[in-house]
């Protein structure tokens, strides 16, 4: 695989999680159990669309084709969209928001961590600039698995089902492709199996902590690296880039 | 044991207070009445800044770019973040949150009657930013010189605020007005649709009123209803001109005279019967109110019973 071609998917990749589940976290606005708690999931839906959107620039910059990163957003369809298929499950109760939350925190956190380190400067320069960011969205979502698997038994209950029913789509976060490899050769990608481990570590301290079992699943989705989705992410697309597509050319 | 007597010199100091320009804090006396009438604004002023976070994030999920989005998820993060504020300095006056939010849910407390409106295309984003945070500046900036210290403080920090939605709102028509026909359309759509329930959510005119004095003199209320509507009018309609959007006015012309715009007749009844309840979204709001308060109960409780068995001794 070309090095160019790979550093492209590899921005998209990650520039695609951010947008998609910055888009799930903004359909809670107003609607959040809290106040408290509607500041925050906005304050992080804005962190994520903001290093979405950063990393769409560098793709678009990286393609060398005249696209915008609007063009990347909103003029790709469920095939070319790389998110992982995690965040693009649909939000549920509060209980699975934060589980969904808390397992991709988890995995920004450490991958980050790592991505920091890449050879590629401007990946590194915005890894570091969002591990700010990711420390305290981990820190939200971490507290909130506390407090329901630690809080009433019906939170326990809801908390639990969530993980159980997203399990199977983490396999999916560490994935590796051509892509990977290519750009591993030259200490821009980062290796997922270190990540894994990691990530594995700390969902198991922290959900024993608030007294969850782990699921047991061990059979995983894939499909995300090559974009085959679930259902739920033809629906989001279509709400999210109807505009520019209706009126193709204008400027807004 | 207070008498008459003392009340009446209670007062009479309240009032010197206010006359002079003093802050009324939260633990000076005050009449009951000015207590409530505080409570009944703030409350309200409250739940319309949570009420009005519904219209707008009713476009989060279609906003046509990546920066108009960041731009509108911002702004909607802030007008939470005013409702907090106004929640807490309401809370100075000795009610508390959960039970101004009850009023909310079960309809004893009211919202502006503005976000009863519905945001059908993307140019009521521009539309709310430009006229209802521009009216809502207008209403503010009075009020930031109120008496009452925690709101009128409350109300320096917002306005600020306030005044990059009106601006961000009027850019949205800009680019609208400048762009396509297609968009064009829906600016002037936009505008058509909500010029007049913006016009009226300042209030209804001064004659229509009741107790307006009382609340003059307590600097509770800081100018009549039709003044600031005049300002707000006299600042909105060069900003029309400018884009190239028609006031939806027949009647709108520019007095040289006295150097104010005069508008046509207001249709009050619409004004009374949205305030009442029958507007388009009234029931939507309160529902979807409600209805986050429901979903939210268990994961409050959750909280409240993690809090409890973590509590350290
Ligand atoms: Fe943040
Ligand atoms: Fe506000
Ligand atoms: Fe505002």
């Amino acid at each position: 695989m070309e090095n160019q071609t790979a550093l492209f998917q590899y921005c998209l990749r990650l520039a695609d999680s951010n947008l998609i589940l910055s888009h799930r976290l903004s359909e809670w606005c107003g609607h959040g159990p809290i106040l408290e708690e509607d500041i925050a999931l906005i304050n992080i839906a804005l962190d994520f669309i903001g290093h979405g959107t950063a990393l769409l620039q560098y793709a678009a910059l990286v393609e060398g084709k005249g696209r915008s990163e609007d063009d990347l957003a909103y003029m790709r369809n469920e095939r070319e969209y790389r998110n992982a298929l995690l965040v693009e499950q649909p939000n549920g109760d509060y209980a699975k928001t934060i589980a969904r939350q808390f397992l991709f925190d988890t995995f920004q956190y450490h991958f980050y961590q790592a991505l920091q380190n890449s050879k590629d400067e401007t990946l590194a320069a915005l890894a570091a600039k969002a591990l700010k960011e990711i420390t305290y969205h981990l820190r939200h979502s971490s507290q909130w698995v506390l407090r329901m698997g630690d809080g009433t038994d019906e939170s326990h209950s809801r908390i639990q089902t969530a993980f159980d029913d997203l399990w199977m789509f983490t396999g999916d976060l560490f994935d590796m492709d051509t892509t990977d490899e290519t750009l591993l050769k030259q200490g821009i990608a980062v290796d997922l199996a270190p990540v894994k481990e990691k990530w594995q570590t700390q969902v198991s301290e922290v959900l024993q902590q608030a007294t969850l079992k782990i699921p047991d699943q061990t059979f995983m989705q894939g499909g995300s690296r090559d974009g085959r989705h679930t259902e739920h992410l033809g629906y989001l697309l279509a709400e999210m880039q109807y505009l520019p597509r209706t009126y193709p050319g204008a400027k807004w | 044991m207070q008498t008459e007597k003392d009340n009446k010199q209670a007062e009479f100091d309240f009032q010197a207070k206010i006359d002079k320009g003093d802050k009324i804090e939260p633990k000076d006396w005050m009449p009951e009445r000015y207590r409530n009438q505080l409570v009944r604004m703030m409350s309200q002023h409250a739940h319309s800044e949570i009420v009005g976070m519904l219209p707008e994030g009713n476009w989060i999920t279609r906003a046509p770019s990546l920066r108009r989005k960041a731009i509108l998820l911002a702004k909607v993060q802030d007008e939470a973040g005013h409702g907090m504020y106004l929640y807490s300095a309401a809370e100075t006056l000795g009610v508390d949150r959960t039970e101004m939010l009850k009023q909310l849910h079960t309809g004893k407390a009211k919202y502006s009657s503005i976000f009863n409106y519905p945001t059908l295309t993307w140019a009521d984003i521009g539309a709310i930013g430009w006229l209802v945070d521009g009216a809502a500046i207008m209403n503010q900036t009075a009020l930031a010189k109120g008496s009452y210290g925690p709101y009128s403080r409350a109300m320096v920090r917002i306005c600020k605020e306030e005044s990059f939605h009106n601006r961000q709102g009027y850019e949205i028509m800009c680019s609208l007005s400048f762009g396509t026909s297609e968009q064009k359309q829906m600016a002037q759509d936009a505008f058509n649709r909500w010029w007049w329930p913006a016009i009226m959510m300042l209030g209804p005119s001064d004659d229509n009123s009741p107790n307006s004095d009382e609340l003059m003199r307590w600097k509770v209320k800081m100018e009549s209803s039709d003044s600031i509507r005049r300002r707000f009018i006299d600042r909105t309609v060069p900003q029309a001109e400018f884009i190239g959007l028609t006031v939806p006015d027949p009647h709108m012309k520019f007095n040289k005279e006295t150097g104010h715009y005069e508008h046509g007749p207001i249709n009050w009844e619409e004004f009374f019967n949205v305030i009442k309840g029958n507007g388009p979204c009234n029931k939507e709001r309160v529902k979807a109110r409600n209805e986050a308060d429901k979903n939210g109960r268990w994961v409050r409780e959750a909280a409240e019973a993690y809090a409890e068995k973590h509590k350290k001794n």
